[in-house]
């Protein structure tokens, strides 16, 4: 089912969450809603799903006006940051609650209901502790309980707040793919929310950067990061150096005094020598992580600081090649120059 | 939806057992170890234990048949059926007022809830004495209803309404205030998801918010109970003191000890101390079923045999 949200606002007394927002969302597309805390990312999918009225705004499903159908008529799975399990009832009723507290009408049959139930544990991998409570199952398993349940009512839409944010990194990291995998395999049209950009980028068919109640960008992973729309999305995306004035000649073509350019800590080139372009400065620190390595220059001329960023063995070669220790002196060239037009 | 063969990796979940003597022994030298417990038991003995041990030593002093005689006694007898009234009215409206306010409280935001809060707590803070002269104020011959009531011909004051009235607001704030902590503490999230899987507002109340706070609604209701049975300054005030109509229990043991009937008075004291202890039991239990249900173990995921697919 496609979603379309057209002119949202919605205040939480005088701070606006939602500021005049519209977003389409395609049938069985996976969209990430990427953004820092505060964004108003998690009010917009609250308001898809019902759970908060707007102030003004419409919300359409399939492109019928869905903004004051109520939660329950609605047919959205929603999956919370903190799993929201029922620890009173076991994992097998858990999942069986959609399908329990339907109209006697609608209600499937007992052997029915069972069998449902069961196939959906199957799906999660979790059929073996179905008759265990919330409390005994580990964050990961929770939250694919979490996900079967909203599943057991056959949603139109998914919508999952934060589904890993409460994960440790290994877990969240393999539930993630598992996701990917879930939702090519059933193309429910799903949005998550996350301030995680790796996540997104991982996960998502399309990503939606959201600052202070607004859209900042929308497009593939890719597009988004290699084609930043704005200053914001481009620092939110990754690590990101900034220069100011004239820098840059060669790829970005030259920059004018005001101008702002923003180079990835990944794109500087480290060299012996100066070329066009070019600027000098010393390094004043190194520091390795697993394959990469995060070198800090300090600049020659204003004496701020840029990061560069390269893989482990580079990093080794480029310390015999130009005898680089703490002090010495290079030059910095950018691959990659980003510049925005009237600079904010 | 079809069962799929989709291959979750193999979560391997650290699961974190927390040490069993995670409270190891102090490193306080045993023979201070020794006077603290000391100290602690000798007041325990003295000053509860006993005197709940007089309590019952007093009642069986001059024999069993005087203690079946003192409580089967009729004016006793009233005593307890008065008492049972006025908890028996107290505890449930208390239990629906409770559960209605802390459902209030918790879940929702309303201009006045601070206001409402200092409300309920308004019973613990004044004393009971002025909980009852508040009600002959209110309802008494001299009170605002006094000459409204004396028409109708309704009594409040001096009679079994005016008990039930006064009993109903000291035990007032025991549920409420068991709930509203632990409801607040809940959140709202079990309840949204409740909804958004298509339950209704009643669905969700009896399925998913009551079964949340059992225990902590059970704990409250003997709270109340026992305060309701026990209570004496507010009841006094209101009841006048008829021997066989507005005496509650504790009412009644006042006056049969100030007319020196000493084993009477505690034969009908050690019922209200047994009640006292089966509360306390119960309490116990109670305690011991929310922890139990906080502390119940983690489950490796491994353990299994149907883990791996």
């Amino acid at each position: 089912m496609s979603i379309q949200v057209r002119n949202l606002v919605k205040r939480f007394g005088s701070t606006v969450v939602c500021d005049h927002l519209n977003l389409d969302i395609r049938a069985g597309e996976l969209v990430a809603l990427l953004g820092p805390s505060g964004s108003g990312k998690t009010s917009l999918l609250r308001i898809i799903a019902g759970l908060e009225r707007p102030d003004s705004g419409s919300v359409l499903f399939q492109g019928e006006d869905a903004t004051f159908v109520d939660t329950r008529e609605r047919n959205v799975g929603f999956v919370f940051q903190h799993y929201a399990l029922f620890g009173h009832m076991t994992i097998f009723e858990n999942v069986a609650f959609g399908l329990r507290v339907r109209p006697k009408a609608t209600r499937p049959s007992e052997p029915e209901l069972v069998a449902k139930v069961t196939a959906l544990l199957k799906l999660v991998q979790l059929d073996w502790i179905a008759d265990r409570y919330p409390h005994q199952l580990s964050g990961g398993q929770r939250q694919r309980i979490a996900l079967a349940r909203a599943l057991a009512v056959e949603p139109q839409v998914l919508l999952l707040d934060e589904p890993f944010g409460a994960l440790d990194a290994k877990v969240r990291k393999e539930l993630r793919r598992w996701l990917r995998r879930l939702h090519d395999e059933m193309h429910v049209t799903s949005v998550f929310v996350t301030h995680d950009q790796d996540e997104a980028m991982e996960v998502a068919d399309r990503i939606v950067v959201m600052n202070h109640g607004r859209i900042e960008q929308e497009g593939a992973p890719d597009a988004v990061y290699d084609r930043p729309a704005t200053p914001f999305v481009l620092q939110f995306l990754g690590d990101v150096n900034l220069f100011r004035g004239r820098f840059g000649h060669s790829p970005g073509g030259a920059a004018g005094a005001d101008d702002v350019s923003y180079v990835r800590p990944h794109e500087l080139a480290v060299l012996g020598t100066a070329e066009d372009g070019s600027l000098a400065a010393t390094l004043s620190q190194a520091l390795t992580v697993g394959p990469r390595t995060r070198l800090e220059f300090k600049r020659d001329d204003d004496g701020s600081y840029v990061d560069v960023e390269l893989p482990r063995q580079e990093y080794t070669a480029l310390r015999e090649s130009l005898d680089l220790h703490t002090g010495s002196h290079v030059h910095l060239k950018p691959l990659r120059v980003t510049r925005f037009a009237a600079s904010r | 939806m079809s069962s799929t063969s989709l291959a979750l990796p193999r979560v391997t979940v650290p699961v974190a057992v927390p040490p069993r003597n995670a409270l190891a022994a102090p490193a306080e030298p045993a023979w201070v170890r020794r006077l603290l417990i000391g100290v602690a038991l000798v007041f325990l003995v003295l000053f509860l234990f006993v005197p709940l041990a007089t309590v019952f030593a007093e009642a069986f002093k001059k024999g069993i048949d005087v203690y079946l005689a003192a409580i089967s006694e009729s004016d006793a007898l009233a005593s307890v059926k008065l008492t049972l009234i006025a908890a028996g009215v107290a505890v449930p409206l208390n239990l629906v007022f409770g559960i209605a306010a802390a459902w209030a409280i918790a879940k929702f935001d309303f201009r006045g809830k601070q206001v409402l809060l200092t409300l309920i707590d308004l019973p613990f803070s004044v004393s009971p004495v002025i909980a009852g002269l508040i009600y002959v104020l209110i309802f008494g011959l001299q009170g605002w209803f006094g000459e409204w009531l004396r028409d109708h011909d309704l009594k409040v004051i001096f009679a079994v309404p005016g008990i039930v009235l006064a009993t109903v607001f000291v035990t007032f704030p025991f549920v409420a205030r068991e709930l509203i902590p632990l409801m607040q503490a809940q959140g709202n999230e079990a309840e949204e998801a409740a909804r958004v899987l298509g339950a209704s507002g009643w669905q969700i109340f009896w399925r998913v918010t009551l079964p949340n706070v059992k225990w902590a609604l059970l704990y409250g209701v003997i709270l109340c109970n026992a305060r309701a049975m026990g209570e004496f300054g507010a009841v006094s005030v209101v009841s006048g003191h008829i021997r066989g109509q507005t005496n509650t229990m504790p009412l009644h043991i006042e006056i049969l000890y100030n007319e020196y009937q000493f084993a009477a008075a505690f034969a009908v004291a050690s019922l209200l101390a047994a009640l006292a202890l089966v509360t306390l039991v119960l309490k116990y239990l109670v305690e011991q079923r929310v922890h139990a249900q906080m502390r119940a173990p983690l489950i490796e995921p491994q353990s299994s045999p149907g883990a791996t697919p």
